[in-house]
């Protein structure tokens, strides 16, 4: 067990008496949501007893509002996966998560930046659902950005006419995200977001009780589906678009740098010769375009 | 800090969530909105477009949870940039934030948590507001915590500390008379002990809340309209600290606007009984 310093005389003692404490409060609870026994001696070291209340009691609570202000933030951004888990397998999955990622950001936004790498660590946590919980993981990180990421000045494609495609490049707005998907999960989450019912209250400092689980219908899950998504903003909402494979590649390549010739190359590799892809080419630029998704 | 930087803008509300369709199509009158820093210190989308019409409209005073000048570790430079950026967008008067600490080895609490009262700390402390103060080129004010715990190697009492760091900082208060009151009451002091020994030429805000009593704690949720003995302490700062900007906080179980407006102008009651009372 970390020590504690009797008497702060350096920064260094300071330091270490705030590790004491997040180490406490960082450690995951008891089952019944309690601090572990095994932080008395931390309690005691670094907190006054009053007749109400012992140092463990008091340094208790501090634990107990990390832990349940940090659970309703994920409650909060994760209505889709909690809905295909289930509320218990979902608080499972939330607490053993913190575990491993205490936030690392002074904004909550950032929390569940790490959530679908680790889905895909932990198979157990989400049993035979991981490839979708993995997808649903994916697809709600996806609307944490469009929700604030920036929205740049948007690049007027009239003024491209004459680049050289072989040297040009285009970047996407940061609130773009595109997402090569395994189920169909975009139908499946307007089914869930209509038949769950609350919404996210403003956040207040204090957390003594665990949030009680909210009443979600049960929704079929979303079927096998290879799926080529953007999830987006317009205004100020958020939409999400389902594109061609061929869009969805010839997207990507860009924003991976690529020019646009090595882009379109790339995405009209496979593509079959039924269809004029040169006019098809031209209506999804202007219709990008005309979204401001592309930016310098 | 030779005269004031923090005009009476009267009373005010916390901005939240629920209430932006009803500010933003009614337009009530309200004398000002505090607004949560880092619920703004985004790059785009729907929170900068509220609070762009927000500012067409009213006056805005940011107030923030996570520049934690009671860490040990440095300031981080990165979150003042962004929180500069707001501070010129919102051209708010002064700015707000807590006297606690909340990360540690780049861990984040997310919470107000106390610091131990100490000397060390309190100079390690003013240095780092000084810092931010200087960087972001506006008055700060450091507001006092509810808190649950005290420190064994606490070396002084909790306004003694808060005293010591504002001379040091020559910044101002933002006297919370709630977190007073919770905090009095969960470790056996006087409240209003508390109150007669802050130095009240550099209180530039109040504010006012609600409070949750558990049989043997009592916690800062902000979820209730403000409890008498909250309006008692209420009554005697505002008579040793005059006319100073007052904000009802109400962050859960949020009722209408009308609702929460209502009860923070009852603050006028009390400043209007505080102008009849000779000087």
């Amino acid at each position: 067990m970390t020590s504690c310093p009797p008497k702060l005389q350096t920064l260094a003692d300071l330091r270490e008496l705030q590790h004491t404490m997040a180490t406490a409060l960082m450690s995951p609870l008891t089952r019944d949501d309690s601090l572990r026994a095994s932080f008395k001696d931390s309690a005691q070291a670094l907190i006054k007893p009053r007749a109400k209340l012992g140092s463990f009691d008091r340094l208790e609570i501090y634990a107990r509002q990390y832990w349940f202000r940090l659970l309703d933030c994920l409650y909060d951004d994760y209505p889709g996966l909690r809905a295909l888990l289930g509320e218990k397998r979902f608080h499972h999955l939330s607490r053993a998560y913190l575990a491993a990622h205490p936030s690392e950001s002074w904004t909550l936004r950032n929390l569940g930046r790490h959530l679908e790498a680790f889905i895909r660590e932990q198979p157990k946590l989400t049993g035979t659902k991981q490839r979708i919980a993995i997808d649903v993981a994916r697809f709600e990180w996806a609307q944490v950005l469009a929700f604030d990421e920036a929205a740049l000045k948007p690049l007027n494609i009239d003024k491209l006419l004459g680049s050289d495609p072989a040297t040009l490049t285009l970047k996407l707005q940061p609130h773009v995200s595109l997402l090569a998907l395994d189920h169909a999960i975009d139908d499946w989450f307007i089914a869930v977001r209509n038949t769950t019912q609350g919404s996210r209250s403003e956040a207040s400092n204090a957390r003594i009780e665990s949030r009680a689980p909210s009443k979600t219908k049960r929704v079929p899950l979303p079927k096998p589906q290879k799926l080529w998504l953007v999830v987006h903003r317009s205004g100020t909402d958020i939409y999400f678009k389902r594109l061609d494979r061929e869009a969805w590649l010839l997207l990507h390549s860009l924003s991976e740098g690529k020019t646009l010739l090595t882009a379109i190359e790339s995405a009209l590799a496979d593509a079959t010769f039924d269809r004029d892809w040169s006019a098809q080419v031209r209506e999804w630029f202007q219709s990008w375009a005309a979204l401001g998704w592309f930016t310098h | 800090m030779n005269s004031t930087p923090f005009a009476n803008l009267r009373v005010g509300i916390g901005l939240r969530v629920p209430h932006y369709r009803h500010i933003l199509e009614e337009k009530p009158v309200c004398d000002w909105f505090e607004i949560i820093s880092e619920n703004f210190m985004v790059d785009g989308g729907r929170p900068l477009a509220v609070l762009d019409q927000i500012l067409e409209q009213y006056r805005v005073v940011q107030h923030g949870v996570s520049m934690y000048f009671g860490n040990a570790d440095p300031i981080n430079r990165e979150h003042l940039k962004k929180l500069k950026r707001l501070v010129k967008r919102t051209n708010t008067p002064w700015l707000s934030d807590h006297l606690c600490w909340g990360s540690v080895n780049g861990r984040y609490s997310h919470d107000l948590l106390p610091i131990p009262y100490t000397m060390s700390v309190a100079k390690h402390t003013a240095q780092k507001i000084r810092q931010a103060q200087d960087f972001l080129e506006v008055p700060i004010c450091v507001e006092n915590v509810s808190s649950y715990a005290e420190f064994k190697q606490n070396e002084m009492t909790e306004w003694e500390f808060l005293s010591e760091v504002v001379e040091r900082a020559d910044c101002g208060i933002l006297l919370d008379v709630n977190n007073i009151y919770v905090s009095s009451q969960n470790h056996d002091f006087d409240p209003f002990d508390y109150l007669r020994a802050v130095p009240h030429h550099r209180v530039g805000q109040i504010h006012i809340a609600g409070h949750r009593r558990y049989d043997d704690i009592i916690l800062d949720t902000h979820d209730h309209p403000v409890p008498d003995p909250v309006w008692a302490l209420y009554a005697e700062a505002i008579q040793h600290c005059g006319h100073v900007s007052t904000l009802l906080e109400w962050d859960d179980s949020i009722p209408s606007f009308d609702e929460v407006h209502a009860e923070a102008l009852k603050a006028n009651q009390f400043i209007h009984d505080h102008d009849l009372v000779p000087a």
